[in-house]
């Protein structure tokens, strides 16, 4: 079966890149009726100092403790009432804020978050306060298995820096002092290698000129962090009375930028993408072994993985990782033209569907630049993937072949690990 | 502009639709009324173990082909199982409305093959499993339970382990037989769809939906046991929770109450995940890890919860503070600003969501299926827009000061309570 490329709107990503090296990417999706942004910067965990993890996660959400001419209830009051469907959060490298909202409350809100991110008032007399919820999210991981063991795994797989919790850990967070709230703020919080991508319905030329104005003389070069090597095989067991065996595995893979990840996801699209993959099919709808099963990519900028997980009770446990890496290394040995078409319409119904989404486009956008350092247009990565073959993914993977696995299990009973080798 | 348009086959199926020719996608599904507050003991966790069955073959089809051509198509397609409705979607590009129509409405008469049945019993037991791991641990059914009582409205709608262990292929078909007739269906889509085109399909593949012939109800449920597997205790111990988790659950206006807007403002008032009085008091002091309140309607209730999670040492605090927030709302009402805060938010969150095909689509079907009514976003956005300090007031001292269930889950909830 063959499928044209399906014809999109008209798609203008308009790049601007300030002298302080701040990278604008602005889609206008005029159809839509609302409009997304999201600024990300180098002050991910991975910049956080020995010693005081969590520091990352603690800073974002300290800077919305009031800002520039508002209180921290102004800021509050500020989303709400133009409609803010708001997040903040850390990853390896980037810390972000963005945000989702009806169309015309787009000027308002840059303007609320460049107090955020460039004049918060970090309060000292509310320190605490963010420091007691910020302790309530590392004992929240401790009560979500599945979170547990893929937090685990990730150190396992990247390394103590690399693959560090994006909470925190109870000791980091119990050292952090003002004072090093402060610096980190100083170090990391600034305009170099930062990305703000706005998609949806705006004024294009008139949101560049306020980012301009409202951007355009913050200084300040963050250092450079480069990837800690780190990370190796091996097999952990997490001891808890549950009702299931929680399994999770991984392996290395290539990172987002590498154009080996486009056969690399094609075959993890196989595996566990619907309800006919590989994964789903075999282990769930043949033998009954579990409710949850998925394989996914990750990546880091330098460092890519794959990472899968499945729950199940006790005593299907060892069938069910067994089967799941059977079925994982067994993708090398042949491909349906089939699974491979299928994979291909889910990507492009997906693609289409993100048009109805200025947040889902900004996401995109951001992960694109960051990873690959350039805007990737619909079209193009609809062009890419539909030039994926067979061949080209089990090259692919006979090339890297699935080993050196990290494994986690959590529940009652460890489960026979063949060499991690 | 969108266009509403609706209509019922002779057989009795309704179905309606929301056609917006600009959208990128067209979302369809089946509503079924039925639901666990439908199901008898030994059928409890039935409708949630049929709507996973509808996924393994037809006549037509085997299972392989079904979650084939689901994957064929594209789109995403689910199923979802609550007390008091069982729903089938999916959302395709609008090229394939005619494949999606056809191959959901297959799926609605399924083989029910006993080997089918057997495997797929042991997936649900997983689910349950699955849940019985997860936050908030059980907390949540068993204030259903303990508020509407174990049947009805307060049935797990996974029943229970001992349930699904004894539950017959036969069962299942019986009360497939007595709730899939096709007046108790709706079909509704929403997005870039061709409405006439899906009448005529959905005229043509039901023809024969007509012949399913009802088994006779079941027995009525004993009133002076509890069904097995189930208890009613407020208070749960699980030696590995590291937090504590409390749900409150208060009466709440129904489903075709007019005052549910108001409870809804109400309830982001008191505990929006952010602005609102609990948030202040309880989230930003990091006092707990989450406390929220919501609304939730069914047919013929109502239902307003509250549910913290925190360390179990502030537990009994925390209470406190939750108890004599919702006093002092009950006593003294809200004020404008608070009040216009929460309206702007319902109103642009209603926006947002809407903008998706698949979430209109959501509201076509449950209001048609459960109200028999269409109401567009312009209305909706309206009857919030119009919500006054006073009525807020008045349902607060109404619903916020009677009767109260609670549950506690906790490593040693008696140490804490």
């Amino acid at each position: 079966m063959t499928r044209g490329v399906t014809p999109t709107v008209e798609e203008t990503v308009e790049v601007v890149r300030l002298d302080n090296g701040l990278t604008i990417l602005a889609q206008p999706m005029p159809w839509l009726r609302t409009v997304a942004f999201a600024i990300s910067f180098r002050a991910g965990v991975q910049a956080e100092p020995e010693g005081r993890e969590g520091i990352a996660g603690l800073l974002c959400e300290m800077a919305q403790r009031g800002a520039g001419p508002y209180s921290s209830r102004d800021v509050v009051a500020l989303q709400d009432n133009l409609g803010l469907d708001h997040s903040s959060g850390v990853s390896t490298a980037l810390a972000s804020f963005g945000a989702a909202m009806p169309g015309d409350s787009l000027r308002e809100a840059l303007g609320l978050y460049a107090e955020i991110i460039r004049r918060p008032h970090l309060p000292g007399d509310q320190l605490e306060d963010s420091r007691m919820g910020a302790l309530q999210e590392v004992r929240a991981v401790l009560d979500e298995p599945t979170q547990r063991v893929v937090m685990r795994l990730k150190t396992m797989q990247y390394g103590e820096r690399d693959g560090r919790a994006t909470c925190g850990t109870e000791k980091g967070l119990k050292s952090i002092s003002l004072d090093d709230l402060q610096a980190f703020y100083q170090q990391r919080f600034l305009p170099s290698g930062a990305i703000l991508a706005i998609a949806g319905k705006f004024d294009v030329a008139e949101t560049i000129a306020q980012v301009r104005h409202l951007f355009g003389d913050w200084r300040g070069e963050a250092e450079e962090i480069p990837s800690a090597p780190g990370g190796a095989p091996g097999y952990e067991h997490l001891r808890q009375d549950s009702s299931q065996t929680h399994i999770g595995i991984a392996f290395d893979s290539v990172p987002l930028g590498d154009d080996a990840y486009y056969p690399m996801r094609a075959g993890v699209g196989i595996l566990s993408d619907g309800m006919s993959s590989r994964l789903f099919d075999r282990v769930r709808e043949q033998r009954g072994l579990c409710y949850s099963i998925s394989l996914s990519a990750h990546s880091l900028l330098q460092r890519g993985a794959i990472i899968g997980y499945a729950g199940t009770t006790p005593e299907r446990a060892q069938e069910t990782l067994d089967v799941m890496l059977g079925e994982i290394e067994g993708l090398a040995e042949g491909i349906e033209p089939a699974e491979l078409e299928r994979f291909k319409v889910r990507v492009q119904s997906a693609l289409i569907m993100e048009q109805e989404s200025s947040w889902s486009r900004v996401s995109s956008l951001i992960s694109d630049w960051f990873h690959r350092g350039r805007v990737v247009t619909m079209r193009e990565f609809e062009e890419r993937i539909e030039a994926i073959t067979v061949d080209e993914i089990l090259d692919y993977w006979r090339g890297h072949p699935p080993g050196r696995y990290r494994i986690v299990t959590l529940g009652k009973k460890k489960l026979k690990v063949r060499s991690t080798e | 502009m969108s266009d509403f348009r609706e209509t019922t086959l002779a057989n009795g199926l309704r179905i309606a639709a929301e056609i917006d020719p600009r959208g990128y996608s067209a979302s369809l599904g089946y509503f079924v009324r039925t639901g666990s507050r439908d199901e008898t003991d030994p059928e409890a966790g039935v409708s949630h173990f049929l709507e996973h069955m509808m996924f393994k073959g037809t006549a037509r089809r085997t299972a392989a082909d079904v979650n084939r051509e689901l994957d064929e198509l594209g789109g995403n397609s689910n199923a979802y199982t609550s007390e008091e409705q069982t729903v089938y979607y999916a959302t395709v590009l609008p090229k394939y409305q005619d494949r999606i129509v056809d191959l959901l409405t297959d799926m609605l008469r399924p083989s029910l093959t006993q080997a089918d049945f057997d495997t797929e019993r042991n997936v649900i037991l997983e689910e349950i499993a699955k849940y019985e791991d997860q936050p908030p641990f059980g907390a949540f059914e068993r204030v259903l339970e303990k508020h509407f009582g174990p049947r009805g409205l307060g049935r797990r709608v996974l029943g229970t382990a001992e349930s699904i262990r004894a539950m017959t292929r036969q069962t299942m078909f019986d009360y497939f037989s007595r709730r899939y007739a096709p007046g108790n269906i709706v079909l509704a889509a929403a997005g870039n769809v061709d409405f006439d085109g899906l009448v005529a399909s959905a005229e043509k593949l039901t023809a024969g939906w007509g012949d399913l012939r009802p088994a006779a109800a079941p027995p009525a449920d004993p009133t002076d046991t509890l069904p097995e597997g189930i208890s009613l205790d407020g208070v749960l111990t699980n030696p590995d929770a590291a937090q504590a988790y409390w749900v409150r659950l208060n009466p709440s206006p129904h489903l075709n109450d007019p005052d549910r807007y108001v409870a809804r403002l109400l309830t982001s008032i008191l505990g929006d995940d952010s602005g609102s009085r609990l948030f202040w008091e309880l989230i930003d002091t990091g006092r707990a890890e989450s406390c929220a309140m919501w609304s939730q309607e069914f047919i013929d209730a109502g239902a307003m919860f509250v549910m913290l999670v925190c360390n179990p040492d502030d537990l009994a605090d925390n209470r406190q503070v939750i108890d004599r927030e919702l006093r002092k709302v009950a006593a003294e009402g809200v004020t404008e600003a608070e009040l216009k805060q929460a309206a702007n938010k319902a109103i642009s969150g209603c926006i947002m969501s809407n903008e998706r095909p698949s979430n209109r689509m959501f509201g076509v079907g449950n209001g048609w299926q459960l109200r028999g009514k269409y109401t567009d976003l312009d209305t909706v956005l309206d009857r919030y827009r119009a919500v006054t300090t006073d009525q807020v007031a008045k349902l607060a001292a109404k619903y916020l000061d009677q009767r109260v269930t609670e549950t506690l889950v906790a490593a040693a909830p008696e140490a804490v309570a």
